[in-house]
């Protein structure tokens, strides 16, 4: 092998996944700038694209409507409400609608969990993409929410921002004109260069049914076709993580090699680490832009060479049988590319994957549980990431400002009473769900048949559930079997509850820190901008969320991966 | 109560009316504009990177195919036919069970954790059946030179590449049954493995459909 | 008394020396940072930098834990418990420990871990009430000033004797020599030494007379001589010193805003803990590792913020008690984190920035006369100048020119002339004979008494004098000409600068202000010349000259409207409206009632200065809660270390791999935890109540120090701790 190896001037493994790392951070870095700059301009400008006007019309919003924050949060919740309804309605009656190639109408607690989980950017799939969901499902109701679920976390990150640049009146902007921008003008034309870049490399697109196609020794084997490629750029770029297929962005109609791999973990990260920028640009400190990007930067980069050492590691009496922790991985990704994917999916709220997160070595898999677990922020999901992290950012400040003999304030706005009441309970939301949910399940006499490993694996394999629920991620240690009623409802429950409770903080936060009169910078300012704070901001993101998790984690990953 | 009730209607209105055009741009034009640009420029990657061979389509190049005999009577599972190069377990694919007016084969993986007996078990079997089936006249292979993939299965089940180790692995075992040379499979072999792209994206691999197209059509030769 | 010289309002000249109160027995180095600037001849050390913490508390002495302790147990009724959820939390664990405990009660482990867990509350409880017991002395020393006073009630003109207890706002009451007044007033007639030792702790009597700025009367303090008659203006169990008591006792105490945002922050903390544990239950079932409810409980009181938890409102009580112990009373904890925040200090040039009187500086000699000639004259003429400028003149000539102030009486047949408002110069007639030399007449004094002094002797006054006193007065001085009669005729020697001296330190201490992110407005009466001047030699940011109360107020709502902190002192009615607009109003206690109502603090010692510490132990107020905040979160780390491979190692043996303490044994792992965090708590105490080191720097070298001191001392501390507990608990037998 070494001398094929060599043969082919390949690098090693590690070497080459360190390359793939930089290249990424060079692609990333390079995108920064621009597309930060220019969702600042959407996010800001007057003017409207001729498209935008008739989709206005058509609501009947008058996008220029300045909206205090109940008014936005109305706005927020009643889209994603009828969402919902629309895209459980569509399942349940896709059997009887044309285009579906055959497809049954999907079971009612199935179809709510599917609903929930892509209107609540989440993505998690209790089905298999390939034998029930036909084309109208796929391309009208879950990639049409793949776009505006991502655009509605972006709205109300870009209203948390507001929040801060604003002073003295409560108006965070205009929630349909937030939606329609970032639909039109961010995610459109990423996707549909994008999609065109995953088809030159293999990714499929098109319209055909299900087809016979010839194999090597004989006979024919069924293939789904599919607008598949267009869909996968915005499962990414949206943070949203629904595949086509059951396999995901494993399969190679998704996937297709190792360039198209980098690509989709580029796609995933671009927007939230982006948006940081954007953050920087709307507040006037792009300083403190770059603190948080700094911060979001060192987790993810950490998490990524912690997971290299796990997986390269490959410790667990199978992989090291095996000699090597290949099993839920595909050769073309190999362990390094794929764990550069597992960490980038599991630190943003995509959770699409490329290798089988419950066939990772014990403290590989507790690794992408405790990204999730951070509450995703590292970069995190559209919009979601950055309003994660600013609500972290608060807990910080309120700590330093307190260590510098200040009332804390962040960019100016006071961390009072009220606005450490609603981060307080924004973190509140996602471990509640996540913790008495696993508990439930186990409580109970038969979710735990749902297991598919026995041991601290099986335990991992529902609280990796309920986390990913929760936290909006969507990806699984799909051992589990989750198409039952109470995990289809109760993860349902969780994803609704993860994403939309902890909106209504942000918003109520971002209302009431822009009605606010900004405090001027002084010697005695907590400086925000600087590495310290970036790395008080880690610190307390590891010990205030990570800790909540460690007993949990500690019977299940850590168990597991510290048992060899 | 009265105008509460009036503002959610007209809420929920606008937001339906938000949702229906949102619908048309995304759900309907984009998809459309995607796939006629893609169809235009990427026909082939477009519908799947079908291979052909002898003129008859013998599947898609990036989804991997199982290389087995037909299913003898009391067998579980059809053994493999070691003629052809073998692809990875695939021990994660299932059977169409919703649809099934139709074959489709799931996508997936095994899902199994690295100290599941299960996976243990399926390793140590694949494992000895990799060592018996590649023994050929000549060529024992030693347990530490079976590169992981032989013997795990992949994220999708579908994987359509072995790494370069594996390939050589079965080199002396195709040629024997093709009553080819070493040499020439070993030059199949390395015509066929495809390094990182660009040197670092990805892992060198080794499609093993089109290995062995190659493989047939230097047995019809030879 | 003096001419031209503006005084702090209503201070009547003292020794300056304070006596200490009785809380200040413990005190050693706050009162190095107490300096009185009441006399106004003083040359007392300015407010510079004491050596060692500057707002240190008080010592803390450990008999206090003892004598606290029937207190402590106080604390353990529910109803007060309820209030710190954190605590709280702990109280139910502590009982149900102990009803399990009773259910089985052969097991040590168990008693063990009960008894550490009522421990905990207790010293949480003890903290409080430590905290609580340093201000009670003061408020029994307050409370005996209190005792039943009769009050002298006028009712038209006849007068009743009713107690103090019974009037009203508005009543007429009548106080004479040995009387102590009993109630808060104002003097509506006659002219006092008013006794006020028993509030400000201040011996020397002060004037207190009808009208002006020093009317105000506080009930409690004691009328020396004379008669006065007082307008009761607060109700009774409101008055100042009924405050006051509530304010040292703790018992008024409000939480502060912080404090509450505080507490929600430790309270989510504390569900989230609550959550992770009771979750846990059925994950060990699963894991086939069921813990005991004594353990379980035991993790939760080891993962809830206790430490802060338990030392919150003790901070706070100490933060308030160290305001206290400065003669400082703050009317709301608000104002006292505010200070913290301020930005811009607003300072009263004379008394906080300068002396408030104007001292000689220099000697400024026409050309032709030495300076020697122009001392010894400047001082011949001033030995009958009783003023301070008089007297500083002396001492300039002594300090600079080695002339040795000469007594009086040293010159026999001199007449003196002494100062006058009427004549405005002061001299000496020297007749021809002595050491004295030629008989000659020296003057100094206002400028166009000198000249006209000169002209009447037929002397000219050289055209250099104009010149030098135009310099003088343009560099914010005030010229005083030297003029002698004599052999040679009548003419100007040269001319005194008399300036306002800024204090010494203050360009230092406004320095500091400035690392610490505070702009300093000085406050004057004076033209913009002479501000700028005084305000470019005492080093304050900026300076309002020729200020009215409204300027004052103008600059207050100006600076606030920038979403500044403004804090300022006062004293008089009309600073009123601007002591109440201000953030933080610092009203001096000399000052009148309105003064006093409108701040939101009250300075005993009335010094000007004192601004500047309440700033900064605002800011320790603060500091000290986010110190102790991340020192708590921080702990949890080694906490887990050490519980998580001990319950569950049974089951996953590999978890022992956590156990980087090497910890003896489950038992001994958890108990050490529980011991530790419990005793962490008391070696806490002495912190919580001094408050953390404070110096002034900028925010980022401030978070830089106190991250590595309480956050990663945080983290590492309990390590070290739970360790050595556990290898002290395997001493025990039965244990290890």
């Amino acid at each position: 092998m070494n001398s094929l190896a060599a043969a082919s001037g390949a690098l090693s493994p590690a070497v080459a996944a360190v390359l793939q790392l930089l290249a990424l951070i060079a692609a990333l870095a390079l995108a920064y700038r621009p597309l930060g700059d220019h969702m600042a301009r959407v996010y800001s400008s007057d003017r409207h694209l001729r498209v935008e006007k008739w989709i206005y019309k058509a609501i009947g919003a008058d996008p220029h409507t300045e909206m205090r924050w109940p008014a936005y949060l109305r706005g927020v919740l009643a889209f994603s409400a009828v969402s919902l309804l629309f895209l459980y309605l569509l399942q349940r009656l896709q059997g009887s609608l044309p285009g579906s190639l055959g497809f049954a109408s999907i079971d009612p607690d199935q179809a709510f969990n599917t609903a929930a989980s892509f209107v609540a950017n989440t993505n998690w799939q209790s089905y298999a993409g390939e034998q029930a969901m036909g084309h109208v499902v796929q391309t009208a109701g879950l990639a049409v929410q793949n776009f505006v679920s991502a655009a509605v976390g972006i709205a109300v990150a870009v209203a948390l921002v507001r929040g801060f640049a604003r002073s003295r009146t409560g108006e965070l902007g205009n929630f349909w004109a937030d939606l329609v921008r970032g639909t039109v003008r961010v995610l459109l034309p990423i996707s549909v260069v994008g999609a065109l870049v995953l088809v030159a490399c293999g990714a499929i697109q098109n319209f055909s049914g299900i087809h016979e196609v010839g194999q090597f020794l004989g006979g024919h084997q069924q293939m789904n076709g599919g607008a598949v490629a267009s869909q996968e750029v915005i499962k990414e770029l949206g943070t949203n993580g629904g595949g086509y297929f059951n396999a995901n962005s494993a399969h190679p109609f998704e996937n297709p090699d190792g360039f198209t791999n980098l690509f989709e973990i580029f796609l995933i990260l671009v927007i939230p680490f982006a948006l940081t920028r954007t953050f920087g640009r709307l507040t006037g400190s792009l300083k403190q832009g770059y603190a948080i990007l700094g911060t979001m930067a060192v987790i993810w980069i950490g998490f990524t060479v912690l997971m290299w050492a796990a997986e390269f590691g490959g410790h667990g009496r199978a992989f090291e049988l095996a000699g090597g922790a290949l099993e839920g991985k595909e050769t073309r990704f190999g362990i390094g590319g794929s764990s550069l994917f597992a960490v980038a999916t599991t630190l943003t709220s995509t959770g699409a994957v490329d290798s089988f997160h419950s066939s990772y070595t014990g403290l590989g898999g507790g690794l992408t549980m405790l990204g999730m677990q951070l509450g995703e922020i590292a970069p995190g999901g559209v919009g979601s990431g950055l309003y994660g992290m600013l609500i972290m950012a608060v807990i910080a400040v309120f700590l330093a400002g307190l260590m510098v003999g200040r009332t804390p304030e962040f960019l100016g706005k006071k961390i009072g009473t009220r606005e450490i009441k609603l981060a307080a309970c924004y973190i509140l939301v996602t471990p509640a769900l996540v913790l008495c949910f696993t508990a439930a399940s186990l409580v109970l006499p038969t979710p735990p048949h749902s297991m598919l490993n026995s041991g601290a694996h099986g335990f991992s394999e529902i609280l990796y559930a309920y986390t990913s629920g929760a936290n909006n991620n969507g990806s699984a240690f799909a051992g589990l079997s989750a198409d039952t009623p109470w995990f289809n409802t109760t993860i349902g429950l969780a994803m609704l509850l993860g994403r939309f409770v902890p909106m209504v903080f942000v918003l109520a936060l971002a209302g009431s820190l822009a009605e606010q009169q900004p405090v001027p910078k002084t010697a005695g300012t907590l400086r925000t901008e600087k590495p310290l704070f970036s790395g008080l901001l880690v610190g307390t993101i590891l010990i205030v969320a990570g800790l909540t998790y460690f007993p949990a984690l500690a019977l299940g990953p850590l168990a597991e991966g510290l048992a060899s | 109560m009265n105008t509460s009730l009036t503002n959610t209607a007209r809420l929920t209105g606008a937001a339906l009316r938000a949702l229906l055009t949102l619908t048309v741009l995304c759900g309907v034009l984009y998809p459309l504009a995607v796939t006629g640009l893609a169809q235009g420029l990427f026909p082939h990657q477009a519908n799947g990177s079908a291979l052909r061979s002898n003129g008859k389509a013998v599947g898609s190049s990036l989804i991997g195919q199982r290389y087995d005999l037909p299913l003898k009577k009391g067998e579980a599972t059809p053994a493999p036919d070691l003629r052809w190069f073998q692809p990875r377990p695939s021990g994660g694919l299932t059977e169409n069970t919703v649809n099934t007016q139709y074959k489709l084969l799931v996508s997936g993986a095994t899902n199994r954790a690295g100290d599941s007996p299960d996976l243990i078990k399926a390793v140590e079997d694949a494992k000895a059946a990799v060592l018996a089936d590649n023994t050929a006249p000549g060529y024992t292979p030693k347990p530490s030179d079976i590169p992981a993939d032989a013997v795990t299965s992949s994220a999708s089940g579908m994987d359509p590449d072995i790494s370069p180790a594996y390939a050589r692995l079965q080199v002396h075992r195709v040629a024997a049954r093709n009553h080819l040379s070493a040499t020439e499979v070993n030059r199949l072999v390395a015509a066929h493995t495809t390094g990182r792209t660009l040197g670092f994206m990805g892992e060198p691999r080794v499609n093993v459909l089109e290995l062995n197209v190659a493989l047939g059509e230097a047995a019809r030769k030879g | 008394m003096t001419t031209g010289t503006k005084r702090p309002t209503g201070t009547p000249p003292s020794s300056g020396a304070q006596a200490p109160t009785p809380s200040e027995k413990h005190e050693d180095d706050a009162m190095s940072t107490v300096t009185q600037d009441r006399a106004p001849h003083q040359d007392a050390p300015a407010p510079a930098h004491p050596e060692g913490g500057r707002v240190g508390g008080g010592l803390f002495d450990p008999k206090q834990l003892l004598r606290s302790l029937p207190d402590a147990f106080r604390k353990l009724d529910p109803r007060v418990m309820i209030k710190s959820p954190v605590m709280f939390v702990v109280l139910v664990g502590s009982v149900l420990t102990t009803v399990l405990a009773l259910l089985h009660p052969g097991a040590w482990f168990g008693w063990a871990i009960t008894a550490w867990l009522w421990l905990t509350t207790l010293f949480a409880n003890l903290a409080e009430a430590v905290a609580e017991g340093r201000g009670k002395a003061q408020a029994d020393t307050l409370r005996k000033a209190k005792t039943d006073t009769v009050a002298r009630r006028l009712t038209g003109t006849t007068e009743e004797s009713v107690p103090g207890t019974d009037l009203r706002i508005g009543d007429l009451v009548v106080c004479e020599a040995g009387d102590v007044i009993p109630g808060d007033g104002d003097v509506v007639e006659g002219v006092a030494s008013v006794d006020e030792s028993a509030i400000t702790g201040e011996s020397a009597p002060v004037i207190r007379e009808s009208g002006g700025d020093r009317s105000a009367v506080t009930g409690g303090t004691k009328v020396l001589s004379d008669r006065i008659v007082i307008k009761i203006t607060t109700k009774p169990g409101e008055t100042f010193i009924d405050r006051m008591i509530n304010l040292v006792e703790g018992a008024a105490r409000q939480k502060t805003p912080n404090e509450i945002a505080l507490n929600i922050l430790l309270a989510s903390l504390t569900i989230v803990f609550l959550l992770a544990v009771v979750t846990l239950q059925p994950f060990a079932v699963y894991a086939g590792a069921e813990q005991s409810m004594i353990v379980l409980t035991a993790l939760l009181v080891c993962l809830i913020p206790t430490t802060i938890g338990a030392l919150l409102s003790a901070i706070g009580i100490a933060g308030m008690d160290r305001l206290v112990q400065r003669n400082v009373l703050a009317m709301s904890g608000r104002a006292v984190e505010a200070a913290g925040d301020v930005s811009t200090l607003l300072l009263d040039k004379t008394g906080t920035i300068t002396y408030g009187n104007r001292r000689a500086a220099e000697f400024v000699p026409v050309p032709g006369v030495t300076e020697t000639a122009l001392a010894d004259a400047a001082q011949l003429s001033s030995l009958a100048d009783e003023t301070p400028e008089g007297r500083s003149v002396i001492d300039l000539a002594e300090e600079k020119y080695g002339l040795a102030a000469r007594q009086q009486n040293q010159l026999t047949g001199a007449e003196w002339i002494e100062f006058t408002a009427q004549t405005r110069m002061s001299g000496v007639d020297l007749p021809a004979d002595g050491a004295a030399g030629p008989a000659r007449k020296v003057r100094k004094g206002a400028t166009a008494s000198v000249a006209a002094w000169v002209a009447e002797r037929g002397g000219t006054v050289a055209a250099d004098v104009d010149r030098i006193a135009t310099a003088i007065a343009e560099a914010g001085g005030t010229p005083l000409p030297v003029a002698v009669d004599d052999a040679e005729g009548a003419r100007v020697l040269g001319v005194i600068h008399l300036k306002d001296v800024v204090k010494d330190g203050m360009r230092e201490r406004f320095d500091e202000l400035r690392r610490m992110g505070i702009k300093t407005i000085m406050i004057t009466g004076d033209n913009p010349l002479t501000a700028k001047a005084i305000a470019a030699e005492a080093g304050v940011d900026d300076f309002l000259a020729e200020a009215t109360p409204e300027d004052k107020m103008a600059l207050i709502k100006r600076e606030q409207a920038g979403g500044k902190l403004v804090a300022m002192t006062g004293d008089g009615t009309n600073d009123a409206p601007a002591l109440a607009q201000a953030d933080v109003g610092v009203a001096m206690n000399t000052g009148t009632s309105a003064a006093k109502e409108a701040g939101n603090m009250v300075d005993l010692d009335s010094d000007p200065t004192k601004l500047i510490e309440i700033v900064e132990i605002g800011k320790q107020l603060l500091i000290t809660r986010g110190a102790l905040t991340t020192f708590s979160i921080a702990n949890d780390v080694a906490k887990y270390f050490a519980i998580i491979p001990a319950m569950f190692a049974v089951v996953y043996p590999g978890l022992n791999k956590l156990n980087i303490m090497g910890l003896t044994s489950p038992q001994s792992a958890i108990l050490s935890a529980v011991i530790f965090n419990a005793l962490v708590i008391v070696a806490l105490v002495p912190l919580a109540l001094k408050g953390v080191r404070y110096r002034p720097m900028s925010a980022d070298r401030m978070l830089r120090r106190n991250l590595a001191l309480y956050g990663l001392g945080g983290l590492i501390t309990p390590f070290v701790g739970i360790k050595l507990i556990d290898l002290l608990l395997t001493l025990i037998p039965g244990i290890g």
